[in-house]
């Protein structure tokens, strides 16, 4: 018997019409787990550097993470793992929900996709029952509209639905795939769904999901829940409000945005406004938002309510799920004062689906080229004159691909290397073709310097997390070392050191952290994501917050009691580098050299090209890569992924 | 027949705080699996969390006694300005619905309050629920002595409901000799 995962995938082929149900080998699970490691591994045995990712030769893979449907709290990840459109290499984005505990429910563990369907079509998975429908009236649906419609007409109000809206129909570089409260939104992974007439999978299931070690895991699991509790009742002292709890950002429930709107920068990632939180401003967004929120909402199985249901008027469903920073991306980026516009154009956007992070940078770089005179009156016929009503005129077009939003649609780089006449100079703020957190600081940090440098998967949210993102306050050090019981055990001394002495007597950026301590503090955080992109519990209450209830020390205990394998620490630290290095392969054979690792231009004034460059050149070396950042013979072979090195040498990449 | 005291078992369930997490469908299944915590599956679930987002509705509702009637008619109700659909409320195991039937066998759930020796300290799906929709509470209240069905008989009578006496005794008759050998 298998246990936590089902032993089974889906394997779909919409040009053949053909559906199989594919039992999986369990060595897979122990060298990769599963979620990101096992698609990771799929996409580097079947599809090919040749692939184009609107090819129905590319895969489009839809995983439960290892954990997910297990009663351990918040493992309900679905990993989405193809290739991007935008940037041309691996893509993944992973969206919390119901859906992947369904599909574990049902009998799988993953529903693997390649083929391109003759018209629009969707999936249904009814435990054994799998079929694909037609899905021509769904055309130009709204994703929440669809999703309504799907569970009508299969009379299974419990279905769980992913869809595409209008933008990933239209193959839009940035269309997401929607889900409940939930997207993956990164990378546009929705396209890759439209590129195969794939409208929507829905999912029900009622088997039972089996455990190895039943007795052990729950105590584990009641443990987790205890400490949830803990955390809750004690936010981290000296830190702003909104990175003192645990799970996504809580910005749903705080009403607190002095730290993103005066931290980040406004406009198409231009500047920044320090003085812009003050008690008035404050009050009208408390006021703006609790008119909005009608309930705090949850993923399967996490008590933490980092999503809500948006009263919206307007939209065809009359409301919508809104989770984290979508609330202020548009706003901001509009460079609008109005958090009612952001609760309005979120909830269009989640409808045609399409990424809250990239699309307002997209529209709010058109603007800046309207007003630079490069776009005219001729490309944007009838263009507003305030912002907002620029948002929404932009965002019909680049939806529909109508004139100037078929250009805008491959996101800005690309869209300004389209248009031309000095709009190049405009994209200032993506790495690897895709757009960037909005920062805008004085001084280098390199820390987030070799995360934005080195992070293929696009988004920091999704590489950061576990340490302050500034020294504590002297005061809170000693009291937060004191239960900080997180670091891994070869390094938590010296990270312990580092909380105490950041901050003090010249510790300052950009040359402390040490090098050496740079590259382990980095490592530790992404290690720490990746574990959570392969078993699919949330980042949000694993990776990402400080202090958060899943670690290095209790994660192998819940995976071995789960899955009745055996691992410790070590192992599987070892087990999640071979996973990022495949992630690495796959994306060095597609042509990811060093180049293509530079944080934007101006993230940072105070920059340091040769102290970069050797932090870059040190960080490579520690990962067991080479100076292009392509894993070391040595490395690949150590990890058992001969194979890789072998077919990197054949092709003269090593 | 005489009066005893009874310890009644409350589980109050305030829908507002239901974050729709199903954390209780999950860990009810897990308690009830055999051995315990062995698997999950909501579907076994003896509490069910009724939600519709769009219309903002979240419901927990506690699997009830089997029926085996369907309710002549149904109510509906408004609150808030909130439709809610029409057996969103009914915990009962009935004809007319797949709630609270194993999903295998079409057998009845009920919740039984997570009992056993020793006794927990409050239900499981009150213990995981972190946001207190669910919370326990006990009293004491006298009641006339009732005679008891076991599992078995419940089961089994709630197959002779859908199958007919006749058939479930023919099966079981033809189950025994092949057992037997």
């Amino acid at each position: 018997m298998r246990y936590a995962e089902t032993g089974y995938n889906l394997e779909v082929d919409l040009s053949k019409g053909s559906i199989e149900r594919v039992e999986t080998d369990p060595r897979l699970t122990e060298l990769y787990l599963g979620g990101l490691g096992t698609n990771a591994k799929l996409l580097w045995d079947r599809v090919p550097p040749e692939v184009e990712p609107f090819s129905p030769d590319n895969l489009i893979i839809f995983s439960a993470g290892l954990l997910a449907g297990t009663p351990v709290p918040g493992a309900n990840r679905t990993i989405v793992s193809s290739l991007s459109p935008q940037t041309l290499l691996m893509a993944y984005s992973i969206m919390g929900g119901f859906w992947a505990p369904e599909l574990k429910q049902a009998g799988y563990d993953k529903v693997i996709v390649r083929g391109k369907a003759p018209h629009l079509v969707y999936l249904w998975i009814n435990n054994d029952q799998v079929e694909i429908r037609d899905a021509r009236h769904l055309q130009g649906k709204g994703a929440l509209e669809a999703t309504e419609l799907i569970k009508e007409e299969l009379k299974e109000p419990q279905a769980q639905v992913l869809t595409i809206g209008l933008a990933g129909e239209n193959r839009v570089y940035f269309a997401s795939i929607e889900h409940y409260n939930r997207s993956a939104s990164r990378l546009g992974l929705g396209a890759i769904m439209g590129s195969k007439n794939l409208k929507a999978i829905a999912v029900r299931g009622t088997k039972d999901l089996n455990i190895a070690r039943p007795a052990e895991l729950f105590e584990q699991c009641n443990e987790v829940l205890r400490y949830i509790q803990y955390r809750l009742d004690n936010p981290i002292l000296g830190v702003p409000p909104i990175l003192a709890y645990i799970g996504s950002p809580q910005e749903m429930a705080l009403h607190d945005e002095q730290w993103h709107t005066t931290s980040f920068s406004w406009g198409h990632a231009r500047v920044r406004r320090k003085d812009f939180w003050n008690e008035e401003r404050a009050r009208e967004w408390s006021k703006a938002q609790e008119k909005a929120v009608e309930r705090l909402i949850s993923c399967y199985n996490c008590p933490l309510k980092c999503g809500a249901i948006i009263y919206q008027p307007e939209l065809s469903t009359y409301r919508y799920m809104m989770k984290c920073y979508s609330k202020l991306t548009y706003v901001m980026a509009a460079m609008t004062d109005n958090l009612e516009f952001g609760f309005r154009i979120a909830g269009l956007a989640e409808q045609y689906g399409v990424d809250s992070f990239t699309t307002p940078q997209v529209m709010a770089f058109a603007i800046e080229l309207y007003e630079a005179g490069i776009l005219t009156d001729k490309d944007l016929p009838g263009f507003p004159s305030s912002n907002e009503e620029r948002f929404f005129y932009l965002l019909e077009r680049i939806v529909r691909r109508e004139g100037i939003g078929d250009i805008l649609a491959n996101g800005v780089y690309w869209a300004a290397r389209q248009i031309g006449r000095g709009a190049e100079a405009y994209d200032h703020n993506t790495t690897r073709k895709h757009e960037q957190m909005v920062i805008k600081l004085g001084m280098l940090n390199p820390i987030y310097y070799l995360m934005y440098a080195t992070g293929e998967k696009g988004n920091i949210t999704q590489i950061e997390g576990q340490i302050p993102q500034a020294p504590l306050p002297e005061e809170y050090r000693e009291e937060f070392v004191k239960d900080w019981i997180h670091p891994p055990s070869e390094w938590a001394e010296e990270f312990k050191q580092f909380i105490l002495e950041w901050g003090k007597d010249g510790n300052v950026f950009p040359y402390y952290p040490p090098i050496p301590l740079t590259c382990k503090l980095v490592d530790w955080q992404e290690t720490m994501h990746y574990i959570d992109d392969c078993t699919g519990i949330c980042a949000g209450l694993s990776s990402f917050p400080i202090k958060p209830p899943y670690h290095i020390h209790n994660l192998p205990n819940l995976i071995s009691h789960a899955t009745g394998m055996d691992i410790d620490e070590v192992g599987l630290w070892k087990t999640v580098r071979r996973v990022r290095n495949l992630v690495r392969a796959n994306n060095a054979r597609r042509g990811l050299r060093r180049k293509d690792e530079r944080p934007p231009e101006d993230h940072w004034r105070k920059r340091f090209p040769e102290y970069e460059a050797k932090l870059q050149d040190e960080y490579y070396k520690f990962k067991g890569w080479n100076s292009e950042g392509i894993p070391a013979k040595e490395t690949l072979n150590e990890l058992g992924l001969d194979y890789v090195r072998e077919d990197l040498e054949r092709r003269g990449i090593l | 027949m005489a009066k005893v005291k009874k310890k009644i078992k409350l589980i109050k369930i305030d829908a507002d705080k239901c974050n729709g997490c199903r954390a209780c469908e999950v860990v009810c299944s897990a308690f009830h699996a055999t051995p315990k915590y062995s698997s999950s599956n909501p579907a076994r679930s003896r509490i069910r969390v009724r939600f519709d987002p769009l219309k903002n509705v979240y419901v927990p509702v506690l699997a009830g006694p089997y029926t085996a009637a369907e309710c002549p008619g149904r109510n509906k109700y408004m609150m808030d300005g909130r439709e809610f659909d029409e057996c969103a409320f009914c915990p009962a195991s009935c004809p007319s619905r797949d709630l609270f039937k194993e999903p295998d066998s079409g057998l009845p759930l009920k919740c039984d309050m997570c009992e056993q020796e020793p006794p927990l300290e409050e239900p499981m799906c009150v213990k995981w629920c972190l946001n207190d929709a669910l919370t326990y509470e006990e009293r004491e209240e006298e009641v006339e002595e009732e005679e008891k069905l076991d599992d078995l008989e419940i089961g089994l009578e709630s197959m002779i409901d859908k199958y007919g006496l006749d058939k479930v005794m023919d099966t079981m008759a033809r189950i025994a000799i092949s057992k037997k050998g």
